[in-house]
């Protein structure tokens, strides 16, 4: 049932940062990613032109039980999801998987590890890493 | 040698998305099958279903001719995030179920907690197994 257990495939954004380096003018083209889940929980990454939004899915956890970490260069994600507590009962269907989870995403841009806030609400959880200040855009003015 | 008993890792699951039936309500945005539990003792069925990002205000639970039907609408992302990188698909919920007719549909309850919806479905009273207790003599 859980067909991808055990496999670990790399992580994309280890791809992402080091394309990004390359072409890191160019943000907005590596929206067409393809879907890669393949490792829990599965994430989603914005841009708001300030900040980077990292979305992860990971229904039914207590807050305290996720971890955050980041550098200025890479986001870490622990936690664990437990077994559901269910004595004398007959199961129909077991599809909710739990365990634990440790990813490490490389960020394209550096941000500022010190403005990094993390919120868990409904299942989800949002990690929103400010750019450090020599990444963000700059509007330049002309003079004449 | 680590002390700490070795933890199993959490499995992914892609979403399947909902190919709406023909003839049924349409229904704004794609649809994803959650991935549930479901199951059952002598007084209840309890169904627990997977809706990350669904809201108290947005889950709808329907019984009609024994099918059970749990939905939830997702709110979009908006528009000043600008997806950059994506693994899962935002959209709603939705999972049906046949029950026949041995719940008792009056008395069903639902909770919402961190994404998790959790279903009580007590059975209708005929319907419940006796347990006669044997007392020691």
């Amino acid at each position: 049932m859980f067909g991808w257990r055990g496999l670990r495939f790399a992580d994309p954004w280890e791809d992402f940062g080091r394309l990004s380096r390359e072409m890191n003018r160019a943000m907005g083209r590596f929206g067409a990613t393809e879907p890669a889940a393949r490792v829990f929980p599965p994430l989603n990454a914005y841009d708001d032109g300030e900040s980077f939004v990292v979305r992860a899915e990971i229904p039914g956890v207590e807050a305290s039980s996720l971890e955050v970490d980041a550098t200025g260069r890479a986001l870490t994600i622990k936690g664990e999801r437990r077994p559901h507590q269910a004595e004398d009962v007959s199961f129909h269907r077991r599809e909710r998987d739990h365990g634990v989870w440790n990813r490490t995403l490389s960020l394209p841009q550096p941000v500022d590890p010190d403005k990094i806030r993390a919120s868990y609400k409904n299942g989800i959880l949002e990690v929103i890493l400010p750019k450090a200040a020599e990444a963000r855009p700059r509007r330049v003015e002309i003079s004449g | 040698m680590s002390s700490e008993k070795e933890k199993k890792e959490i499995a992914v699951r892609e979403k399947e998305a909902i190919e709406p039936a023909s003839g049924e309500p349409t229904r704004e945005g794609v649809y994803y099958s959650p991935v549930v539990d479901i199951y059952e003792t002598d007084e209840k069925i309890t169904v627990v279903a997977d809706m990350p990002g669904v809201l108290k205000e947005n889950v709808e639970v329907d019984i009609k001719d024994g099918v059970l039907t749990i939905s939830g609408a997702v709110e979009q992302v908006p528009e000043r995030l600008k997806p950059v990188y994506r693994e899962y698909d935002v959209g709603g919920y939705l999972r049906r179920f046949t029950i026949g007719d041995k719940i008792d549909s009056e008395k069903i309850s639902a909770r919402l907690d961190a994404g998790v919806l959790t279903l009580d479905l007590p059975k209708a009273d005929r319907l419940r197994a006796r347990r006669v207790e044997v007392q020691a003599g």
